[in-house]
């Protein structure tokens, strides 16, 4: 589908939702669509990146196919926000990588898992790989230290400045000259990311699989996202242990970096694994087909790293051990890859379309007279 | 099922509310609903709000809500056109409604939120009516109710006040079903062009039906054919201002043209009709569908300039503009010198408030009709026109009821095994006027009323 065309759809639908107003009490994304109701493109990017894809609008629209209508908010979003990705992406040249994603995203993580397996294969002696090691700086003799902060660092900073930038464009152009941050709404744009109050479907939950509501995808995005804060949380607790303690790695099972490592491993393991298997349940009609081979993949790959991680973490006695680590540090240098360039990036903007919300919440109290509201239905 | 214990005619409020009440009295229920499953639900499919009475604030609606206040609105918007014995019951028996949903699945949206009206008297459905629908059909499916879709009643056959046959048509063609007792759920005639032909005549032609294409009508005429009471008013019709672009049947909500108040209106021929400015509360709409009625080709124009535009609320398709009246006019295929000369005859009329008066009273003098508030002059290009006709929502035509929901019969009396809820018997309560809210709460109270009956009935 043609980027303009994706917004157009966008623009239509919204268009009917600010003359109807029924879904209001799902989410935010429609008084906020009431607050822009030109829906010009950057309307539509913050939009649809405030739109946590509940679906719970598409099976309540009265205009929902087979209407005429066919109005279909919550594709017709997802799609604008795959948009917006492309959009605000840096460098301008990358965006090219949200237009195939299907294909890049898997490329771009093979072709991380092949550098770093194939180079080790190459550059360490198959005794050396494949040789037991225990105790203090096991890892390190098959992947020095360096080499590893460096496989990590790098492609990390090169994402988080990618972000950061792509973060100040969308801001710039959805919030153009607001007034400047309040700490209410920070504090507001922060809850609402953290316990992600627009997936509660104002109360009963979200239509993950049909029309019936349920809160599972809100937990197992909980469990990913926590789970992956957990699994950094552990490198954080290793270097400290490293630097601040002298301690060298392999850690004991009880030790803090092994235990936030574990937790949150598992936790993104059953979360990936969660989420897909959601995915692959839920009824197509509300999502965009086109993102679907991206997110699965992208479910892949976080699999990878959390599964990897703790194979890892289990066999790190053995003679696997180099091997099980090449694979392991390859999915990550992927994922740390491919986070600017991929659904990964929805945090940033969901973020930022949520704090900016708040700060239009904050700066509009909303009054309505009873005797309107009265009026107002029939 | 040849031989339900109770089938319920119909798939909307009414429909549901009776399905499940008489399942968990302990029948065997059939449903059966004209629409296919993915436009099931009537007109409730469009609806948002319901009433209730309530002695006290509650999630759902502010403030307190009695029986009195609620007789006294009922009773001022009917102008008395209400059986009072059914429309106390109405009352009283909506004060648990809500509980009622809630144990049924249906979830409402709590005011607190903050993007709701602060409603006393209504509460309204977390997504609109299709969300409560979800819900209740889904409850019913797993109570034991078989539901079938693009399943119509097409003829009641009455003999000595009982039900004996109903014929149906569905899929596979058409079929007899000799149900113990029947509750006829279905609405009323408005998607009915010939019906309404009947009893508009030509001006029929001209009216969007604002809701299902499914409410065809037939049980209700069938019923009455066969000696049912008639209730309500035949030529009736509540008809609101919709724009005149809209799709035949089903544009539901978002029609709706709202800002009279903003401009004036004018017919085909550029002329006004009415006072634009009288606000008339919750029944403004319905005052407009019916003037639109009654103009020619029932087709008017609401008129606006910049500062209406800019007032305007969204609305479903833009407006029509131009940078001058004469263009609109020409737009409208109106002549332009008519148009033009109402709208210098109207700003010529227009008169600022009185001292210290609401700023709103703006108003004109010596015009016929007159605008008597919100009456600002229409200078600032650029123009634009939303052109109206009237949007049918139901007929005020049903069938009359008992307190038992059973149908009552010419001959005197009430048919045995025959019950009634929802639209189809909503005229025993509002036999005119309209109160925001009223349908949907008809249909659950009476739904649950003649579903219960119906079991109890069925099941001896
Ligand atoms: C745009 C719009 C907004 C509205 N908003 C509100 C609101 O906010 N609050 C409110 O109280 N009211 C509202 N109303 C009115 C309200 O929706 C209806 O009056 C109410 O839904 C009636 O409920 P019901 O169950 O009697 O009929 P319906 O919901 O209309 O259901 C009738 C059902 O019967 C089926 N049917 C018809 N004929 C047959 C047949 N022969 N055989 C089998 N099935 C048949 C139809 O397919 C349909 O499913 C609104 C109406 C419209 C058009």
């Amino acid at each position: 589908m043609r980027s303009d065309e994706a917004l157009t759809e966008a623009r239509c639908a919204l268009g009917i939702c600010n003359a109807c107003g029924y879904c209001n009490g799902f989410c935010d994304v429609f008084e906020a669509a009431k607050r822009r109701p030109v829906l010009t493109d950057t309307d539509l990017y913050q939009l649809a990146n405030l739109c946590h894809h509940c679906r719970n609008c598409l099976y309540a629209c009265q205009y929902a196919p087979p209407h005429p209508f066919a109005v279909n908010v919550p594709r017709a979003l997802a799609r604008a926000r795959w948009r917006s990705y492309e959009a605000y992406a840096w460098p301008d040249s990358l965006a090219l990588l949200f237009r195939r994603n299907v294909l890049a995203a898997p490329l771009v993580a093979l072709a991380a898992l092949v550098a770093v397996v194939g180079g080790l294969l190459i550059a360490v002696p198959v005794e050396q790989l494949f040789a037991r090691y225990q105790g203090p700086g096991a890892f390190y003799r098959v992947v020095p230290l360096e080499i590893m902060i460096l496989l990590g660092a790098l492609p990390l900073g090169w994402s988080l400045i990618a972000m950061t930038i792509g973060l100040y464009r969308f801001w710039q152009a959805t919030r153009p000259g607001s007034a400047s941050l309040s700490v209410d709404a920070l504090a507001a744009g922060l809850r609402d990311t953290l316990v992600l109050r627009n997936l509660h479907g104002g109360g009963p939950g979200c239509n993950d699989l049909d029309e019936r509501f349920s809160h599972a995808r809100r937990w197992l995005h909980h469990g990913l996202f926590y789970g992956f804060l957990l699994c950094l949380a552990a490198t954080v607790a290793a270097s400290l242990y490293h630097h601040l303690l002298g301690l060298e790695a392999p850690y004991p099972l009880l030790s803090p970096p092994v235990l936030l490592g574990t937790v949150g491993g598992l936790a993104m393991a059953v979360s990936t694994a969660g989420l897909a298997y959601v995915k692959w349940r839920a009824d197509p009609e509300p999502t965009a087909a086109e993102t679907l081979g991206a997110d699965y993949g992208l479910l892949a790959l976080l699999f990878l790293v959390a599964v990897t991680g703790l194979v890892l973490l289990g066999w790190r006695a053995s003679a696997a051990m180099g091997l099980l680590l090449a694979v392991h540090l390859g999915s990550v240098l992927g994922l740390f890859l491919l986070l600017p360039y991929s659904k990964l990036v929805h945090a940033v903007y969901r973020f930022a379309a949520l704090l900016g919300d708040a700060l239009d919440r904050h700066r509009e109290p909303r009054s309505i007279s009873a005797d309107q509201a009265e009026r107002e239905r029939t | 099922m040849q031989r339900p214990d109770v089938l319920v005619i119909g798939g909307g409020t009414a429909a549901l509310c009776a399905a499940i009440s008489a399942r968990r009295t302990g029948a065997q229920v059939l449903l059966i609903e004209q629409a296919p499953s993915g436009l099931r639900g009537g007109n409730t499919r469009h609806s948002r709000n319901l009433r209730v009475m309530h002695e006290e604030p509650t999630a759902f609606s502010s403030d307190t809500y009695p029986e009195d206040d609620f007789w006294r609105d009922l009773w001022s918007a009917t102008g008395g056109a209400t059986d009072p014995g059914l429309a106390r019951l109405l009352i009283r028996r909506s004060s648990d409604v809500t509980d009622w949903l809630a144990d049924a699945g249906v979830h409402l949206q709590p005011t607190a939120g903050g993007v709701l009206p602060a409603s006393r008297k209504t509460a309204f459905f977390l997504g609109g009516g299709k969300t409560m629908l979800n819900a209740l059909y889904a409850r019913a499916g797993r109570l034991g109710v078989a539901i079938r879709y693009g399943c119509a009643a097409r003829e009641l056959l009455l003999q000595n006040a009982r039900v004996e046959q109903v014929k149906i048509q569905a899929e596979g063609g058409p079929q007899t079903l000799r149900p113990l007792t029947t509750v006829a759920c279905c609405g009323g005639a408005q998607a009915n062009r010939q019906w309404l032909r009947t009893q508009w005549g030509e001006a029929a032609e001209g009216f969007i039906n604002r809701g299902t294409p499914f409410a065809t009508g037939e049980v209700l005429a069938s019923l009455l054919q066969q000696g049912a009471v008639a209730v309500g008013d035949p030529r009736g019709a509540y008809l609101v201002a919709v724009d005149a672009r809209s799709p035949a049947d089903d544009g539901g909500i978002v029609t709706r043209v709202r800002c009279m108040p903003a401009g004036i209106v004018v017919d085909v021929e550029g002329r006004r009709f009415h006072d634009e400015g009288v606000d008339t509360a919750s029944t403004r709409y319905s005052a407009w569908g019916g003037l639109l009625a009654d103009r020619p080709r029932q087709t008017g124009y609401l008129i606006l300039d910049a500062r209406g535009l800019r007032a305007a609320p969204p609305s479903l398709y833009p407006p029509l503009t131009a940078r001058t009246l004469a263009d609109l006019a020409a737009q409208l295929e109106m002549d332009p010198d008519r148009l033009q000369a109402s709208v210098a005859t109207y700003n010529a009329a227009v008169r600022p408030p009185a001292e210290g008066a609401d700023p709103a009273d703006w108003h004109t003098i010596g015009l016929h009709p007159p605008k008597s508030r919100h009456a600002l002059t229409l200078i600032e290009p650029p123009f634009g026109a939303y052109p109206m006709r009237p949007g049918i929502t139901f007929t005020y035509q049903g069938i009359g009821v008992d307190a038992q929901a059973r149908v009552r019969i010419q001959a005197g009396g009430s048919a045995e095994n025959l019950f009634a809820a929802g639209m189809i018997m909503a005229p025993n309560i509002i036999g005119r006027g309209y109160l925001s809210g009223l349908a949907i709460t008809i249909g659950i109270v009476f739904g649950r009323i003649a579903g219960e009956e119906a079991a109890r009935h069925a099941l001896g």
